[in-house]
């Protein structure tokens, strides 16, 4: 059923990296519970504007919750309070009349704020230009049939590869650690007869960028795992572990 | 002067593209290191072409407006991508994928480069399996294959529901690649803003860095822009938020002609419009027509009764169901092309039997598939499709049937191009969905993938070659040429104007009053006096956004507002274009369909004697009238007959 609620927003203002940034309180009126959490902050900004103000800036792009572009730390979680969704797939309905929301940038030393909401995450692309692809140039390759892969094998690949980059994990982990993100590439790739073939030197590629770049350490806390919006299993960051232990024995 | 020359290799449609290749030139190694690409757009195109140029030793820079390629909207394509293998042995081969898309886009595409395009397919697949894309397999380790709208054959591999993304993130694996190579460069939260022309050459971009707002003067023998459609035109659209016809824009008013805007796809199967706050429309893939059915109440008492929310779509039994696409087509059934099903589905809302609070949706069922093959088959096939709808809309499409109607999802139409992909610009290409090519005035479902990757992998890397053959002897400029001083000058000064202007209305006001216009009038039936209507009302919201509008903050630093201004501005004058040509084309056609131009059953009815053309605009300056050119369309292989899909 749709309803209406008032609420009152503490959202974070920075005006760009160097500057310190700070909370400051809106209130918005008559929010639809159908509409989306970045539709509330749309009819935030709309109001903002008439009122002369700067609106509050915030990555979003595709808004179904595949682009991996939109972010928010929301009453302290990634991606609010539900499950298995990104910010832009969470509708108003999740929160009550009256209540006050707390929306964050990822805090995190691997994604430097650069606006208000909006976090850096270059990171991310630095580490998969480390090793994570498979080193085929275009044409001369063969069929697409010529090998088989058992449907199990390629089933979990896909489940690994359904990681959208939006950094979640890192935000959820105590430590900063990026090890969801990295063993997902690590074990999609792993997982296929395509990738085995450089799949020592990616493992250990891949985890020296993370580690140069200030990513955390791993302590298995999991938090990553129970925020990862596409539900990326954190049995991905044993099998790259043993990837790593791997390529490193061979040594 | 003839300004029109799709340069069509000459011998049979089979031999075109090797004959081509044959003889096209070629740059050695030692040059192309001296030769340097600018690629603008990281989405499968993009994305596909940079790495292959920067695989072959040429120097690239690649743009983009997001974080990170990976962002680029091709990532949301849900269904899958067509190719040619026939591994289902059902009859499909390269001239049936031809013949299916020339007669999917209602006979306005050009036939050799649809034949290139399905030749290329096969290829595709073999390039994606190789960079470790987890398409969907059988238990014997074979690709799987499933149905799409258009065709009787199965040819669309898919990786669940996501199969642009992983297709996406293959070609960003590839591009990642080369960047670390260094082949290719990366500029990431950057826009293009104008295009540098010297000597009757592209020769270079002026961008904008969305993060600290300064311009930049970027030199290149050769610009390829691969920047997606203008569906958001309409406001509301399956598009991302920040997908854009600005860049093609640009490229059109340096002289690039912009062929077929009034070709936009309105993909039948998107979650309905619920209210005015919303800010975009979600797509339903096409793959659910597979096994949902698609129905309306037979009885106006029932519908009525579902709109007041006094009877559920399950109390409607099967004997009072309109299952109206396998009724008034039993051939193709649910599986009809988009155009066809959206109409369809249109044509039942506005007699009334529509459904939801709005009257406008239909159902899409998936009761007989569940009891058919059972839920846990249906939730391996789209259960991430199920999980989407349930999040936006709280209802369970396992109980009850999902509610969908048409919306805005593709542009066929975009910057001309001929068959090596070059616009009217020498030097300055266009692929994937910003090109006109192959699609015609409808494209078929799983083929926007396909064609985003053929112009990237295995097309732009032949012809980009034999342009710049000619160019090793050019050397680089500085950016310091008064061509690049005043491209840069004038991008100054609209951004300028723009934050002067400091008016009362918001950016978003006028872009919806656009959108509702553009869909009242330029949506999914088309009159002449509507259209004129239209073009009214698109010159008098730009008149009013130039006096009006209020885009707060500065030039310096992140200026969000000031994107979405700049990138309206062009959405205006594209609407107009787009009304002016649906007004000048007095046919229906696939997705352009026009009212006065209908079959006794309501079918589209094509003019061929007068229309079988693409229709070119030049521009000619700022508020005057662009020039209609044609290209005239060759049909040789392929017989010009109404479509149908009974």
């Amino acid at each position: 059923m749709e309803n209406y609620i008032n609420l009152t927003l503490k959202v974070w203002r920075q005006k760009n990296a160097r500057e310190k940034g700070r909370f400051e309180t809106y209130q918005v009126k008559n929010i639809s519970t159908d509409s989306s959490f970045l539709e509330m902050l749309d009819i935030l900004n709309e109001q903002l504007i008439n009122e002369g103000q700067e609106p509050v800036a915030f990555d979003h792009d595709c808004r179904e919750g595949i682009c991996g572009m939109c972010s928010l730390y929301i009453n302290g979680r990634p991606h609010g309070p539900d499950d298995d969704i990104t910010t832009c797939q969470l509708h108003m309905r999740k929160f009550k009349n009256g209540e006050t929301i707390w929306i964050e940038p990822w805090r995190s030393a691997g994604f430097p704020v650069i606006k208000d909401l909006i976090v850096n995450r270059t990171a991310f692309d630095q580490i998969i230009a480390a090793g994570g692809y498979v080193s085929v140039n275009t044409g001369g390759v063969p069929d697409a049939n010529a090998i088989p892969i058992p449907k199990d094998d390629a089933d979990e690949a896909m489940d690994a590869a359904s990681c959208i980059g939006c950094g979640a994990c890192v935000a959820a982990c105590k430590n900063g650690s990026a090890m969801l993100f990295v063993s997902a590439k690590v074990s999609q790739l792993a997982l296929l007869p395509q990738g085995r073939v450089e799949a020592a030197r990616r493992a250990k590629n891949m985890v020296a960028k993370m580690d140069e770049l200030g990513f955390g350490n791993c302590t298995n806390t999991g938090a990553c795992e129970v925020e990862c919006p596409k539900g990326i299993s954190v049995a991905n960051i044993a099998r790259l572990n043993r990837e790593f232990l791997k390529a490193k024995l061979q040594d | 002067m003839v300004k029109i020359d799709a340069k069509i290799p000459e011998g049979p449609l089979a031999q075109k593209w090797t004959k081509y290749k044959a003889n096209q030139k070629l740059v050695n190694p030692a040059n192309k290191r001296k030769l340097d690409i600018i690629v603008v757009g990281t989405g499968l195109a993009g994305a596909s072409a940079a790495a292959s140029f920067g695989e072959m030793g040429f120097n690239v820079k690649i743009f983009t407006i997001q974080d990170s390629p990976r962002r680029a909207h091709s990532i949301a394509a849900q269904g899958g991508i067509n190719a040619a293998k026939n591994y289902p042995n059902d009859g499909d081969s390269v001239h049936r994928l031809f013949t299916d898309t020339v007669k999917g886009g209602d006979y306005r595409a050009r036939e050799a480069n649809v034949y290139r395009l399905a030749e290329v397919s096969n290829s595709i697949i073999d390039q994606c399996v190789a960079q470790g894309v987890p398409f969907a397999r059988e238990y014997g380790g074979l690709l799987d294959n499933r149905s799409f709208g258009g065709a009787q054959v199965s040819r669309t591999f898919y990786a669940k529901g996501q199969t642009g993304q992983q297709l996406l993130l293959g070609a960003y694996q590839a591009l990642m690649r080369q960047v670390e190579m260094k082949t290719v460069k990366l500029y990431t939260r950057n826009e293009l803003v104008d295009i540098v022309i010297v000597d009757g050459k592209a020769r270079g971009i002026i961008s904008r860095d969305l993060v600290t707002g300064e311009f930049q003067r970027h030199f290149a023998h050769a610009v390829v822009l691969a920047t997606g459609g203008y569906g958001n035109t309409f406001f509301l659209s399956t598009n991302a938020m920040g997908s854009n016809g600005s860049a093609a824009w640009q490229a059109y008013k340096k002289g690039a002609m912009f062929a077929n805007p009034c070709f936009a796809q309105i993909h039948p199967t998107c979650i309905p419009v619920h209210g005015e706050f919303q800010s975009k429309l979600t797509l339903m893939s096409e793959s659910l027509r597979n096994d949902g059915r698609i129905w309306v109440p037979a009885k106006k008492e029932d519908a009525e009764a579902i709109r007041a929310g006094k009877l559920k779509p399950t109390q409607i039994a099967e004997d009072d169901r309109d299952y109206f696409l396998e009724r008034r087509y039993p051939a193709f059934g649910n599986l009809v092309p988009r155009d066809v099903a959206s109409r369809a589905a249109k044509e039942r809302c506005d007699a009334g039997y529509g459904v939801g609070a709005t009257g406008l949706a239909v159902y899409l069922d998936f009761k007989s598939s569940i009891e058919r093959l059972g839920e846990d088959v249906i939730r391996a096939r789209y259960g991430n499709l199920f999980q989407m709808y349930e999040k936006i809309v709280d209802d369970n499409p396992y109980k009850t049937p999902m509610m969908i109607y048409p919306a805005i999802h593709y542009t066929m139409g975009g910057i001309w191009v001929d068959y090596e992909l070059q616009t009217t610009v020498p030097g300055l290409f266009c692929a994937g969905e910003a090109n006109f090519s192959d699609h015609g005035a409808n494209r078929l479902g799983a083929s926007a993938l396909m064609q985003g990757l053929a112009d990237g992998y295995f097309v732009l890397p032949y012809t980009v070659q034999n342009y710049l053959a000619d160019d090793i002897r050019t050397p680089r400029m500085t950016g310091n040429e008064k061509e690049f001083v005043e491209a840069e000058q004038s991008a100054k000064d609209r951004f300028t104007k723009l934050l002067n202007v400091k008016g009362n209305r918001s950016v978003d006001s006028f872009h919806k009053e656009l959108g509702l216009t553009m869909w009242d009038f330029v949506g999914m039936a088309r009159n002449s006096e509507g259209l004129k209507q239209a073009i009214e009302k698109i010159r008098a919201i730009k008149k009013e956004f130039w006096s009006n509008v209020k885009v707060t903050g500065d030039a310096e630093g992140m200026n969000i507002e000031l994107e979405k201004a700049n990138r309206l501005a062009d959405f205006i004058e594209i609407g107009e274009l787009m009304a002016i040509d649906a007004l000048h084309r007095e046919e229906s056609c696939g997705g352009h369909f026009r009212e006065e131009f209908q079959t006794e059953e309501g079918e589209a009815k094509r003019q061929d004697d007068k229309f079988a053309y693409v229709g070119c605009w030049e521009y000619k300056g700022e508020n005057q009238e662009p020039e209609l050119h044609k290209e005239e369309l060759q049909f040789v292989d392929v017989k010009l007959i109404q479509r149908n899909y009974k």
